[in-house]
């Protein structure tokens, strides 16, 4: 039978009083891109430093390819790659002898060169290789952080915020080569604030909040099932009709943004803007982006919230 | 879980460790160096013709076994806790922490640098001590045995040290509160028999005494307790040691909450 890539089966961790993570539940098959995705303090760091065994859970266990994270814990690192969320680095060496001495830590020796220098290829770190860590820039410094991730060729990789502060080309560059690594069986998880990456990338998405998972499937479903799509209207009138009002999303001057869950509501808006006598001067549907997913499901307002938690 | 599980793994932290070391030994190597042969200057200048401690041994040359130990102890302290502390404030730790190393590679690996840059120390004071006056070997071998355990001890105490401190001024408090003291009032500058009765018994709860009586021992064939003794005590806090870091490695104390 083949093993899911992660198995996380309800693990709990507590920090003194608070409850950081509430009975996570989780399985990402292998090949999988997989996001986690919830706001500053919902817990991704958390169960990421759990997965590597940086920190021990509460209650429950984590399993990386069918070894446990604990018990088996030698196994466990061999087959996973973590890049940090903090851009650390040892400012003793340079970035080649960094990513040797990463690989060797894995048992890898010489034989292992070829993967150095593919991973300084596919990063673009190439001609930095012999550059001590300390005097790179801090898009390089990222760059040598996911390098050193990789440095053992694990199966499963787990990128905390790897675009966190870098630049579009970095961005580019780095998923560009992330894909081919998913292409070529890698499993990928991601976490990540940029919500278009993750809508891009990933194939299924789990969003938490408060420690708990309050949703999780495939991007496409949660597009469909918590978005629905938007209506932009650009009228005659700055005023609207105040049945409309609790339906605007977004309004800037003359141009309003509606939440339409249902497509006959955009006959609803149509019909009262008629009424009210105000003309339509433009109109665009749209299909709304993991934002609003994000926003309907982990949002901060309390109506956002009613009815989402545990979904 | 022991070193052959992944020997690459345990070598490559330990030339890691090395290397980091070696960048920068005219702090390491040659500073601590230029300490010993200042005291050593200024003390047998003071004290050589006021100090007698044994009848066939003048006290420059009884002062250099010491000085050489005193170092040597204390390099191999400072350089596990400073690579351990130094990680964790910086954070590149996570990179140690991430691998399949278990506690006792990581003990290893971190201690075998440690004794090793000890070593490097001690023997470029004698080499260079021994321009200054002529000292005898009696036992080379009692000599390398305790540069060998008190290297190691102080190494097990550097990483005890690096665990536990979270900040640069604990480790400093550290080393100037625990390793100094000890070291300073062993034995390195006189022999305990020239102290008071009082001051003699407190000096034999010292475990530095027993590393520089043995040490002294294996050049001049005499010492103020068996080199027998002494290597009993040496071992056993080592041991001992040893056991609590490795407790501490296998909790993951402070390092793996």
């Amino acid at each position: 039978m083949t093993q899911p890539a992660i198995k996380i089966n309800a693990v709990h961790k507590k920090f003194g009083a608070l409850h950081a993570l509430k009975g996570i539940d989780l399985t990402i098959e292998q090949g999988e891109f997989f996001a986690l995705l919830g706001p500053n303090g919902a817990g991704k760091s958390t169960l990421i430093n759990l997965l590597a065994g940086l920190i021990k859970p509460s209650a429950g266990n984590l399993s990386v390819l069918g070894y446990d994270v604990n018990a088996d814990y030698q196994q466990a690192r061999k087959l996973l790659g973590v890049v940090p969320q903090e851009l650390v680095f040892d400012p003793f060496f340079n970035v080649r002898e960094m990513l040797r001495f990463q690989a060797g830590y894995f048992g890898h020796g010489r034989e292992n060169d070829a993967w150095v220098d593919e991973i300084l290829e596919g990063l673009g770190l190439t001609d930095k290789a012999h550059t001590n860590m300390r005097r790179l820039s801090g898009g390089m410094k990222r760059r040598a952080l996911i390098a050193q991730a990789l440095a053992h060729k694990p199966p499963v990789i787990v990128l905390d915020e790897p675009t966190a502060g870098v630049d579009v080309e970095l961005r580019q560059m780095l998923w560009g080569f992330i894909k081919q690594l998913n292409r070529e069986g890698h499993t990928i998880i991601l976490t990540t604030h940029y919500l278009e990456e993750a809508e891009t990338l990933c194939k299924r998405i789990a969003m938490m909040k408060h420690g708990e998972i309050v949703a999780l499937d495939t991007t496409a479903n949660l597009l469909h099932q918590f978005a629905g799509k938007n209506l932009t209207l650009q009228l005659e009138s700055p005023q609207l009709p105040a049945s409309l009002v609790s339906m605007v999303k977004t309004s800037e001057d003359d141009t309003f943004t509606f939440a339409i869950a249902e497509p006959q509501e955009v006959e609803r808006v149509l019909s009262e803007l008629r009424l009210a006598n105000i003309a339509v001067k433009d109109i665009q549907l749209s299909e709304a982006d993991l934002e609003d997913v994000f926003l309907s499901l982990v949002g901060t307002t309390s109506n956002q919230n009613n009815g989402q938690e545990g979904v | 879980m022991g070193v052959g599980s992944n020997w690459r793994g345990t070598y490559t932290l330990f030339k890691k460790e090395v290397l980091r070391f070696w960048r920068v030994a005219f702090q390491t190597i040659a500073s601590p160096v230029l300490t010993a042969l200042l005291y050593l200057l200024i003390f047998s200048h003071v004290l050589a013709a006021h100090v007698k401690v044994y009848d066939d041994v003048v006290y420059t040359a009884f002062l250099i076994p010491g000085l050489i130990m005193m170092s040597l102890l204390q390099n191999a302290f400072a350089n596990s806790s400073s690579s351990l502390i130094q990680s964790k404030v910086m954070g590149n730790i996570v990179f140690i922490l991430l691998t399949p190393l278990s506690p006792v590679q990581f003990y290893i690996a971190l201690l075998g640098a440690a004794v090793l840059r000890g070593l490097f120390v001690g023997l470029a004071i004698y080499f260079v001590a021994i321009w200054f006056v002529d000292l005898p070997i009696v036992h080379w071998g009692w000599i390398l045995t305790f540069a060998l355990l008190g290297s190691a001890l102080l190494g097990t105490f550097g990483v005890i040290a690096g665990i536990w401190a979270d900040k640069f001024d604990q480790m400093a408090a550290f080393q100037n509160f625990v390793i100094m003291p000890l070291t300073f009032l062993s034995g390195v500058f006189y022999s305990i028999h020239s102290l008071p009765e009082f001051w003699q018994m407190v000096s034999h709860f010292n475990p530095f005494f027993y590393m520089i009586d043995g040490f002294r021992y294996g050049f001049f064939g005499k010492g103020d307790v068996s080199p027998w003794f002494s290597l009993a005590v040496v071992s056993g806090f080592l041991f001992v040691l040893a056991s609590a870091c490795l407790k501490m490695l296998k909790s993951g104390y402070k390092l793996r909450t």
